[in-house]
């Protein structure tokens, strides 16, 4: 009869102290050599004293949270099953349902995109502010590139913060010894790392997952490596400096000199928030480019040849599609954009070193597209939000911000295992006759 | 033309290691007919598929298309994408392959790759939404459509592939190697899986496929009741060897299939029996 119930769903009392022993029993092992015994210096020599009491309250944490825990997830599970089956009784309304999902999200897409522009109108005199949402804007751009790679076309890239140096030191390179401007210097930056991208793709054409990772990951490590012992060329460890700011047509940001500068051409008060605020709106229209770039080629044959790439390459060689292209394609693409974000990131520093390529920004841009949900352009914009705003918030919390930082994204894993925003829109529709439309 | 065999495969082995998958064989696979293939579990026929279809490389042996436009392909020589996109040869796959995440029409669409990629022109049409290129995807859908409507999918044309039936998904993926606009569709086990009816409904759009649109076929199969209705032309391979080839009678009543598939006794009534993988 037990059985029976604990098949329904509903586990016993006594399963459940059963259970809880049974963890109370594991933290006992693993406590009495963790927290039971513990080495004190006595007079010089190390002697092994014992912490029962510690140990025994260890234990009863374990058993009691267990017993909590389990009652809290059995709650939680009945009311799913519940509710499953409540829309299970719905029936067909799941196909709609998905539709007004989907204008939810355009909804949430036009409030962001009105939230960015007013912005730093409403922040103009708050300079923290905007820098933060700079940076952020900064994060869904190269999310929004390494999404082409990872989310469109399945490639798992450890290295993508290469092109993001390649794309910075490019501009910083070509301003400071070529003075180059900022936007001569855009595009054949962004050529200069596209032709990176084929770089790291041609040799891993044949990789897959995990095998693909490894080789991404040294990739990046190889350019910073560089960047780091070329002193000559990049300026090593020291970095290059002075890299000239962006102007806006011609017109530069400066205190009123002889030149005419951007508050003097348009008659206003000299302000350094000026700058600010226009590189802000620069990034922001570099973001909303690559958006509806991107947004676009999804829905063109590459796009779709990524997706299915993505889905089975052995079926996609079986309907004649040069697998090839269509990988070095994404890998291409995905560089191009990063390097635009390298430019802005040089542009916006003024100086830039090796250490700020780290594989620490591969695996922040990686876990905005994972987190995201991989291939979702709105996805990658909240889990930006979440990276770059969550370590900013919990910097009252000092040491504890990364603990913060990793229970934040473990509780994300465990509750949107697919990333936030995880629903495939696709990218044509049979419009059923009297479906409408 | 019709008596010149769309496909001859010659003296063609492969061999893995110490072990041979396909000894020395020779076959000749009629144009615009059905042609099936059969054999017990590990006789080599997938092998064989992926012999045809550039997967793998033959140790030795040759196969050629004779594409009524593009002469003679020697297909061993190709890659696997080039096998689709030159020589026109698609194949399905034993254990599904479709694109599940995408929608039915999507994979469609996917199909037909190369004719869109070459109309969006490196994208460029396709960004700035040239009409040249919205004719292409025009007519992309509308075959796609077509097809969608002949399978009695097209209910299904925006549901995620992957989330349909199995016996559905069997048909999506014939429709969509029909989207490549094959000369010869090789199809491997289309019936594996599929209930008496959906197995009806197979034979007829094999039969319809060969003789209204002149695709000939070549196919897998352990359904017997699909074999022996619809093949013009019967090979059974055994351990990599071909040991019967002929009409569908013919082989009923072969000592050596029967041998193969059963021993000695009394095979007749159990070759009816034999099915699915």
């Amino acid at each position: 009869m037990s059985a029976l119930v604990s098949a329904a769903g509903a586990p016993t009392p006594a399963e459940r102290f059963r259970d809880a022993v049974g963890v109370a029993l594991v933290a006992l092992l693993l406590g009495v050599p963790m927290i039971g015994l513990t080495t004190v210096d006595q007079g010089g020599a190390l002697r092994v004293a014992t912490r029962w009491p510690t140990l025994l309250a260890f234990v009863a944490t374990a058993f009691f949270g267990r017993l909590v825990l389990r009652f809290v997830f059995d709650r939680l599970k009945k009311r799913r099953t519940a509710l499953e089956r409540a829309s299970g009784a719905a029936g067909a309304g799941s196909h709609s349902a998905s539709k007004s999902h989907g204008k939810i999200l355009v909804l949430v897409g036009w409030l962001a995109l009105g939230i960015a522009l007013a912005l730093p109108v409403v922040y103009a005199d708050n300079r923290y502010v905007v820098d933060t949402a700079t940076t952020v804007l900064i994060y869904v751009m190269l999310g929004w590139g390494l999404n082409v790679v990872v989310g469109l076309a399945g490639l798992l890239d450890l290295g993508y913060v290469a092109f993001y140096a390649v794309g910075a030191y490019s501009y910083a390179l070509l301003s400071t010894q070529f003075g180059w401007g900022f936007w001569q210097a855009l595009p054949v930056a962004g050529a200069i790392t596209a032709s990176f991208g084929l770089i790291l793709g041609w040799p891993t054409l044949r990789l897959r997952g995990d095998y693909l990772a490894i080789v991404t990951l040294g990739f990046g490590e190889i350019i910073r490596v560089i960047l780091v012992n070329w002193t000559a060329f990049s300026g090593g460890p020291n970095g290059i400096a002075s890299i000239p700011r962006p102007s806006f047509f011609g017109l530069p940001f400066k205190p009123p000199g002889d030149t005419p500068t951007f508050a003097s051409f348009f008659g206003l008060e000299y302000s350094p928030a000026q700058r600010i605020v226009f590189l802000y709106y620069l990034i922001l229209a570099l973001a909303l480019l690559t958006n509806l770039f991107v947004t676009r080629l999804r829905r063109l044959p590459v796009g779709r040849a990524w997706e299915a790439m993505r889905e089975d390459e052995i079926a996609c060689k079986a309907m004649g599609m040069n697998v090839t292209n269509v990988k070095l394609s994404a890998f291409a693409l995905g560089a191009m954009l990063g390097g635009f974000a390298g430019v802005f990131f040089a542009a916006r520093q003024g100086f830039i070193s090796p250490e700020s390529f780290t594989f620490n920004e591969s695996a922040i841009i990686l876990a905005i597209v994972v987190l995201g949900g991989m291939g979702s352009q709105l996805g990658v914009v909240l889990a930006s939000l979440v990276l770059v705003l969550l370590p900013e918030l919990g910097r009252d919390f000092a040491e504890y911000r990364m603990l913060l930082f990793g229970t934040a994204m473990i509780l994300i894993m465990i509750w949107k295992p697919a990333g936030i925003l995880s629903q495939r829109e696709p990218t044509l529709r049979y419009a059923a006759p009297g479906g409408g439309a | 033309m019709s008596h010149e065999p769309i496909l001859s495969v010659e003296r063609l082995s492969m061999r893995f290691g110490g072990l041979t998958a396909i000894d020395d064989l020779s076959l000749d696979v009629p144009a615009g007919k059905i042609t099936a293939v059969i054999g017990p579990n590990g006789a080599g026929k997938t092998t064989f598929f992926n012999c045809l279809t550039g997967f793998y490389k033959p140790t030795v042996g040759s196969v050629r298309l004779n594409h009524p436009q593009r002469g003679t392909l020697r297909l061993e020589t190709l890659a696997s994408y080039q096998v689709a996109r030159t020589a026109q040869v698609v194949r399905t796959f034993q254990n599904i392959r479709l694109f599940p995440r995408m929608t039915v029409l999507e994979n469609l669409i996917v199909a037909q790759h190369n004719r869109l990629q070459a109309a969006s022109a490196f994208s460029i049409a396709g960004l700035l939404g040239l009409p040249s290129y919205c004719q292409a995807e025009a007519r992309a859908m509308d075959k796609a459509v077509g097809w969608l409507k002949r399978l009695n999918l097209i209910d299904k044309a925006d549901n995620a592939a992957g989330d349909l039936p199995y016996g559905t998904q069997r048909r999506i993926e014939i429709a969509r190697a029909l989207c490549v606009d094959p000369i010869l569709l090789c199809l491997d086990e289309p019936a594996a899986g599929l209930n008496p009816r959906e197995s009806a409904e197979l034979n007829d759009l094999l039969m319809h496929l060969a003789n209204d649109e002149g695709i000939s076929i070549l196919l897998i199969e352990h359904d017997m009741s699909v074999v022996m209705r619809v093949s013009d032309h019967i090979c059974v391979l055994n351990y990599g060897r071909k040991i019967a080839e002929g009409s569908p009678l013919e082989i009923r009543n072969d000592r050596n299939v029967i041998k193969a598939y059963l021993g000695e006794e009394d095979a007749d009534e159990e070759l009816h029996a034999e099915v699915g993988p």
